[in-house]
């Protein structure tokens, strides 16, 4: 079975670091999976050409054509990357855009690499500041490593690739996303799966259930 | 196959003129659009409910009372009626009374409102939703079946030996639907009791339509209320017409543009394109009703909203003579295509005749010796005590 590996990329130029970045975890997971005996592919998801379709999600409450095939690809993913430029001390505005419209549920228990890029290193913790705390909350399982770039980071990867920090440091990350997304290690399962609204289309609670659940509790009058 | 509107009753300033209506102009626009869908010859009016500004659809039985009072033979609905903050008690009372004022003139429809602010001012709360709107209309069903009713639960405080007065007419309780935009727990609910099923279908792109309507119709008939194709179906649906469809869209689009839902969002021509919102000629909102058919199936009512985000009432009447005009091709066409043996919605006529025949449901009591004495009872030493000044 082929594993999917999504990369969501919240850059604005182009060429952006960020999605330079997002590339290098990408195939550095494929890879990773590979080595343990697994076939797997990598899709990109750029935020920026859905900018306008998300500001209409949040006034309208669907996503319009490419962001609902945007939002499906991460909700088929068996491991996500996500990466992000830092603005004003934390991830960007696009990038939370993308996650405030997922639905409750699709990330639970999916194995998450959290990356960003900046222009300086002293921004390094809005890893473990900003992207961890939001991607806990969404329930996703996220590996120990995250990936922080500044720009002297890549100065430092074109003269010498294979020993760098930043290239260890995505190494690490990928491997991390291959052992759950391959199983090698289990990947905690969350203590209650919300079921989103595609699975009640798929299999729909009996109402008898709905009709306990909606009596269980203390009185709320 | 019933053809009406509905409306939310929004106080809405005109983007072309920046003129707002007051409450008073509103409502009395309201009962002239009802009074005209009838004229029309529509079968039905339905109006929202809603406990904050700017609307005006408080208090709906009143409204509907009225309007049934000005009007001979226009169905009075509601869309929706809200399960989760009104007591069933209440709903139970208000819409027996309405079926009798009106001669059974009268249906509704069940939401659960989606004004996160409102839950609390009756003591509810939005994230007990889909539980207060499940024991609720357990609760408002058994109100109407049953003439003395004991009950508990977790929503409301418990009854004994409770009579819902009056009782419905006839003896039949109004037909209900249900409506949901995104929740497929109510489509369950709808289901289940074999009650119809609405999808407000103007908000959301037709797919997730098709989706909850097919749920609903597979398990209609996994209840054992008959089959798919027989289930109980309503959709809403939004348009603006003119003669020329250029001039429908430029007419259109300020109100569009600055609509309190949808507005400063997505484009005119995006949203028509993503959703059932129809704007142009009479016979391109004829055609695009017709194709709803396509992903629901046959189904028995559509409603239209036509009178909000500050539409004048001139504008909204002109509406409304377009809409008559296309009406009976409408009708006819739908006709045509309808399967064999998918049956009309249920009316009271229809409800009467499927219980047998209509029965007296009054439950005689004998006097109440207690409304109108004063409950300042003298002879109570507690009483007297107050009374005294001593507690």
């Amino acid at each position: 079975m082929t594993r999917r590996i999504v990369v969501v990329s919240a850059g604005l130029s182009v060429p952006s670091s960020t999605r330079l970045l997002a590339d290098m975890l990408g195939e550095a997971a494929v890879g990773a999976i590979r080595e343990r005996g697994q076939e797997a592919d990598v899709e990109v998801v750029e935020l920026r050409p859905l900018a306008h379709a998300l500001a209409d999600h949040l006034l309208t409450g669907f996503p319009s054509g490419e962001l609902g095939a945007a939002i499906e690809k991460v909700r088929r993913a068996d491991g996500l990357v996500v990466v992000t430029p830092v603005f004003s001390a934390s991830y960007s505005g696009l990038f939370k855009t993308f996650f405030d419209v997922l639905e409750l549920g699709v990330l639970d228990g999916k194995p998450v690499v959290v990356a960003a890029t900046a222009g300086t290193v002293r921004h390094s913790l809005v890893l473990d500041h900003a992207l961890r705390p939001l991607f806990s909350y969404l329930h996703a399982v996220v590996v120990p490593t995250g990936v922080f770039a500044a720009s002297e980071d890549f100065g430092a990867v074109a003269t010498d690739a294979g020993t760098t920090g930043l290239a260890k440091r995505v190494e690490r990350a990928a491997n991390e996303l291959a052992a759950l997304v391959a199983g090698t290690t289990a990947a905690p399962t969350p203590v209650a799966h919300r079921r989103t609204v595609d699975e009640e289309f798929a299999d729909p609670t009996p109402f008898e259930a709905l009709l306990r659940a909606a009596s269980d509790g203390p009185p709320a009058f | 196959m019933q053809f009406g509107i509905f409306t939310v009753g929004d106080v809405t300033t005109d983007p072309t003129t920046g003129r707002t209506p007051t409450e008073h102009e509103r409502i009395k626009a309201t009962v002239e659009i009802a009074k005209k869908a009838e004229d029309i010859g529509l079968d039905v009016f339905a109006t929202g409910e809603h406990h904050n500004p700017p609307f005006i659809a408080s208090n709906p039985t009143a409204t509907l009372a009225y309007v049934g009072a000005k009007t001979e033979r226009i169905i009075l609905s509601t869309a929706t009626t809200l399960i989760t903050t009104t007591d069933p008690v209440l709903i139970a009372e208000d819409y027996a009374k309405l079926q009798h004022l009106t001669d059974g003139r009268v249906d509704l429809m069940m939401g659960r409102g989606n004004t996160g602010p409102v839950y609390p001012w009756f003591g509810k709360d939005i994230r007990q939703g889909i539980n207060l709107a499940i024991e609720n209309y357990a609760l408002l069903r058994r109100l109407w079946s049953e003439d003395v009713v004991d009950w508990s639960g977790r929503f409301r405080t418990p009854l004994q030996g409770y009579t819902s007065t009056p009782r419905p007419l006839d003896g039949v309780a109004p037909f209900v639907w249900h409506g949901s935009i995104r929740s497929p727990e109510i489509a369950e609910q709808a289901a289940y009791y074999g009650d119809g099923f609405f999808h407000n279908h103007i908000f959301w792109p037709a797919s997730h339509t098709e989706s909850m309507v097919r749920l609903y119709r597979q398990r209609f008939e996994h209840y054992g209320h008959g089959t798919a194709d027989q289930a109980v179906v309503g959709l809403g649906g939004q348009f603006f017409m003119r003669k020329s469809s250029q001039d429908a869209v430029n007419e259109f689009r300020p109100y569009f543009d600055n609509a309190p839902v949808y507005g400063h969002g997505p484009s005119l021509e995006d949203f028509t394109e993503a959703t059932p919102l129809t704007v142009g000629s009479p016979q391109q909102v004829l055609e695009r009703t017709l194709s709803f058919r396509d992903y629901v199936g046959d189904y028995q009512r559509q409603l239209f909203l036509v009178d909000h985000a500050g539409l004048p009432l001139k504008t909204v009447l002109e509406q409304l003579d377009l809409l008559g005009e296309i009406l009976p091709t409408m009708r006819e066409e739908f006709a045509k295509m309808r399967k064999p043996g998918v049956p009309d919605a249920p009316t009271h006529a229809s409800l009467v005749a499927k219980a047998g025949g209509a029965t007296d449901s009054t439950v005689y009591a004998a006097a109440d010796s207690a409304t109108g004495s004063s409950d300042r009872d003298l002879d109570d030493p507690e009483v007297a005590k107050v009374l005294e000044g001593e507690l």
